[in-house]
Parts: structure tokens; sequence; C-alpha cells
């Protein structure tokens, strides 16, 4: 079977992101940028079930500018066998992508999609349910383990209060939590490899898909700063400080 | 103009982010209408139904509705949508489920994780981990929004008097199934609504030894949380995880201890009123945000703070 992993170029978690001084945005420029954290799990996940002879082919999809082909690279590097990017200099929200990502999955007819939980710019975590509402298939959100049996996926969600398990009927989408795996690095002979694998370049116009955005943002501000880094000497003195100073205990 | 708010409950009764989102909802104004899809779910319905602001409450039956399928709640809530101007749910692990099914097959934006609200198509919602604040306005007929637990005071539990009507729904589209679940039990509250906080980190070491965080969570009334660290170390289950992309808390007080304070868990707590950080590390960021901090050796800083509080409340 056929696997599709979308993965999103994102500001590097390391980077401690700025405020742009004319609040329309957050700086991008000359930031280190990387594959969402959550997307690394997904394609990690999609690799393992292909060594695992459990599926045929991994494709990964990105969107976005030229630099996505950065990201979908480094998918192709962990062991993705090819890469989809879908060309757009216009502002993507998670309604577009996942119009994008159906269109995708018409062509490609995949039994099971990826995607990482949410992404960690924008923090929405709408895309993947997004995708399964518009297919009319099952979804499997916030997962730790996946079990492909029988025509079906056995999916372990993380939620609230613990940990659900859910039967889908295959084809669905799965969405990744933090605990499903650990991804590689990609050894430099793959990343020479990838280097050579294909990757088709589409534009929303040619998937007839409209991607203007619905939601206007007006401003992005910094939040206010926690006031913070008093220190204690003592057990004795935190518990009176809590007591008589911040009326906490 | 009435809002439909989706309550997250277990069908005896209602989870405390559903009088969050409500309060949400009383924020934007307009006519409150609460859906109970569940199965046997009357007493949950009937708690709605108290709640202050609450004006009416849809129950749902069907046994299709009894684990809160997203394929199956988001297929009712889409069918009674088009009556109402917002649709709101909480941002909890239930409403980031079936929430953005809702909004795709309305063909609308959703606004996730809302903090404030500026105006009824106007949202403030936090955007890199917390570490900047989104204003975002929809364009959308219906807006779908999912709320912050942190952000709004919940509605009172009580003084409504809500009718409740019952509602039809499809029930099962057969695209999944409930197999089981494997929750947590705890006598301690829970994280998201707990007054104080005690949080481990890798610095715990093992899970052995959070005892030593129970024992000095019972003696306030405390529930126990981690960081990604120490979940993934395996130390303790993932619903301790507090963080960007685990549980959102803002307690009275937040005790982090042996937690060295990476931006995507302060993304998680950053909002408690107090924060005190036990730590080795004097560098470790934590102690930036900490209102107290106590650098030292955990495990003989928290002994000690434990025989404190004990020896305080014998006095």
């Amino acid at each position: 079977m056929k696997l599709l992993v979308a993965v999103k170029r994102v500001i590097d978690y390391n980077v401690k992101i700025r405020v742009k001084p004319d609040k329309t945005g957050v700086e991008t420029a000359n930031v280190k940028m990387s594959m969402n954290p959550f997307d690394e799990i997904g394609v990690e996940e999609a690799v393992r079930l292909k060594e695992a002879g459990a599926a045929t082919e991994v494709i990964a999809v990105s969107m976005g500018p030229q630099a996505c082909q950065e990201t979908i690279r480094t998918a192709l590097a962990m062991g993705a066998d090819r890469g989809i990017h879908v060309l757009s200099d216009a502002e993507l929200q998670p309604l577009a992508v996942a119009k994008l990502l159906k269109a995708i999955a018409a062509k490609e007819q995949p039994q099971l999609v990826i995607l990482g939980k949410q992404a960690i710019d924008d923090d929405s975590n709408q895309t993947g349910q997004m995708l399964a509402a518009l297919l009319g298939w099952a979804q499997g959100t916030f997962a730790s383990k996946l079990k492909l049996e029988g025509g079906k996926a056995l999916v372990t969600r993380e939620i609230d209060g613990g940990l659900e398990t859910v039967e889908l009927k295959l084809p669905a989408v799965m969405t990744t939590d933090l605990r499903l795996n650990e991804p590689r690095y990609a050894s430099l002979p793959n990343i020479m490899k990838a280097k050579k694998k294909p990757i088709e370049q589409l534009s929303p116009e040619a998937l007839g898909v409209e991607v203007a955005p619905r939601l206007v943002t007006l401003k992005v501000e910094e939040p206010q700063k926690r006031q913070g880094g008093k220190k204690v000497a003592s057990v004795q003195e935190l518990v009176d400080k809590l007591k008589t100073e911040a009326r906490v205990i | 103009m009435a809002l439909l708010v989706v309550a997250e409950h277990d069908n005896q009764s209602l989870k405390s982010s559903t009088l969050v989102a409500v309060a949400a909802a009383a924020a934007i104004g307009g006519e409150i209408h609460v859906l109970v899809a569940g199965h046997n779910a009357k007493p949950a319905a009937e708690a709605a139904a108290k709640a202050a602001g609450v004006a009416k409450v849809l129950l749902a039956e069907n046994p299709a509705y009894e684990h809160l399928l997203a394929e199956d709640i988001a297929a009712l809530v889409v069918t009674l949508a088009p009556s109402y101007s917002h649709v709101l749910a909480p941002a909890s692990t239930f409403g980031k489920n079936f929430l953005p099914r809702v909004a795709a097959l309305l063909d609308v934006a959703q606004i996730s994780d809302i903090s404030g609200v500026v105006s009824p198509d106007t949202f403030v919602r936090p955007i890199y981990a917390g570490n900047a604040l989104a204003t975002v306005q929809s364009k959308d007929k219906i807006k779908v929004i999912s709320v912050r637990g942190t952000a709004f005071p919940p509605a009172e539990a009580k003084g409504g008097n809500a009718p409740i009507e019952t509602v039809g729904g499809a029930g099962s589209a057969g695209l999944s199934r409930f197999v089981g679940a494997e929750l947590s039990k705890s006598e301690r509250p829970e994280l998201t609504s707990a007054r104080v906080i005690v949080s481990g980190g890798r610095g715990m070491q093992s899970g052995d030894n959070f005892k030593l965080l129970e024992s000095l969570a019972d003696k306030l009334g405390a529930a126990v949380g981690a960081s990604r660290a120490a979940v993934d170390a395996g130390f303790v289950p993932n619903d301790y995880q507090v963080g960007q992309t685990g549980k959102i808390v803002a307690p009275e007080l937040y005790i982090a201890v042996g937690i060295s304070g990476a931006i995507q868990h302060l993304a998680g707590m950053k909002d408690s009123k107090v924060i005190v950080a036990i730590n080795k590390d004097e560098e470790a960021p934590i102690f930036q945000i900490a209102d107290y901090g106590i650098v030292g050796d955990l495990f003989k800083i928290v002994p000690e703070l434990d025989a404190e509080l004990a020896k305080r409340r014998g006095s």
C-alpha cells in the first residue's frame, strides 16, 4: 500500500522566535528552518512500515515556497521514495492545506495519510482532521502506536485521561504524537541518495484548489513578560513566602 | 444570534472544560445552547442545564456517541451548526479531535485554542508555543472555535435551569470503532483544573522518584504533572505532560522540580499565578520565570519541603 506523509517547513524548535516590530508576524528571515518535529515522527513511521513490508511506497508532500523542497529532501533522506511539492508563496491555512492534500490523495490513492498532530509554528492542530473529513475517512489523531491488520488500522491515541485505542477502516488519516517513535538521523549516503529521488512540483491552480486565507491576522504581539528570577535561600523561607507574600498555600 | 457549545463529558458528568467554553461563548455574547451527545448521557445533560448562562441543552442519545468518536460527533454537529453563528468546544483532546472535522465539512476555518475574545468575529490566540499572540478575524459565516482551558474563568456550575430538548443524530458512520481505553486513575485533582500542581522533569531520574512529588502533592491537594523529558523517559504516563503539545495549565501554584524549562514546557505553564522552581542548575531557564527559585539538589530539598509543610500543618 501507498503512504502519503505531509511535512511542513517551520522555524526550528530550538529558535527563540522574535515578533516583528510592525506586528505583522514573526521574523523568519535568517532564521533556522527545519521539518516540523511531529512530521519527522510521521516520516519515520511511514518508513518503518515500508521497511517492515507493510507498505510499498512512501510519498512526502510539502506545500509553500520553493525552500520547502529542502524539507522534502530531508524526508527523502530519511527513506521516503519520492516527493510532491505544491509551490505557493501565498499564506496556506489548514483548510487550504487539507484541500490540497485531498486533491493529491485523489491522484495517488494512498491507504494511509500520516501528518503531525500540530505544527509548532501556528499550533493549529487541524489539518489531519480536516483532511479526514473532506475525504470522508476515519481518523486516528495523536497516535502513540499504530498496527495495521486485516485491512484496518489500530491506533492508540494519547488523550487527556490516558490512552485510547480505536480501529479505523482504511483508507484513513493518522496524526502523530511524540511517543509514536524516535525519528532517525539521515545518514550521509542516504542524504546523497535523496538528491536523486524525484520531486514533482504542482500548483494549487493545477490541483483546482482555492487557497485564499479565511482568517485575517490583524496583528501579532509579544505576550506580557513574566517577572521572575527571585531566589530564596531555604525551604523555610520558601514556605513563609508562599504563605504570607504569595498567599497560595 | 445563538451559539452552540459542544459539551465534553463522560455521560455521567460534565467536564469543567465545558464550563470554560460556555464562559467564552458568554464573552462573545448571545443565546448559549449546549449540545450533549452521548449514551445514557441524561445526567451530563442535566448538569449542563444547571450551568449559569445556558439557555437550552440539546441531548443527542445514541450508543454510537458513547465514546465521542470524532467522525460521528462531527457529523452530528454539522447538521446542527447552520442555526448558529458560533460553534465552540474545549481545546482539549476531545475538542481538538472532532472540531476541525466540523469546520472542514462546513467549509470554514477553525480558530484554534482562543485565549481572548475581541469581538464576535475577532479573537486572540497563542502561536509559537505562546511566544506570540495573534489577533485574528474570521470572515466565515459560522465561526468554529476551540477554547483554551485556562483562558476564561469557568461558568458557574449552578444557577441555571435550562430546558433539555432531544435531538436526533445519524449515529455511527461506521468509519471507526472504539476498542478500549487505559485511563489513569488518581485520587488527586485533574491537572487542567487543579489549584496546585507539582511537576517533575528529567532531574527526577526515575518513575519511582515521583513518589517524592506525590507525597508533596498530597499535602498541598495538588495534581502531579511532568515535562516532556520525564514522559519520554517513561517515568510517568503521557497524560502527565504539561507543555505546548501536552496540557496547558494555569494553577494558583506551580512547583517545577528538576525541570530545566524548555520553551515547549514553559508554553504549558507560564500563565500560572505563582511559579516555584527547584533545580540544581543555577542557570536553568526555569528560574527566569519563577517567582521563587531554590538552587539545590531536589532529592534533599523536596523531602525538606515535605517535612516543613507537614510540620506547619501540625502546628
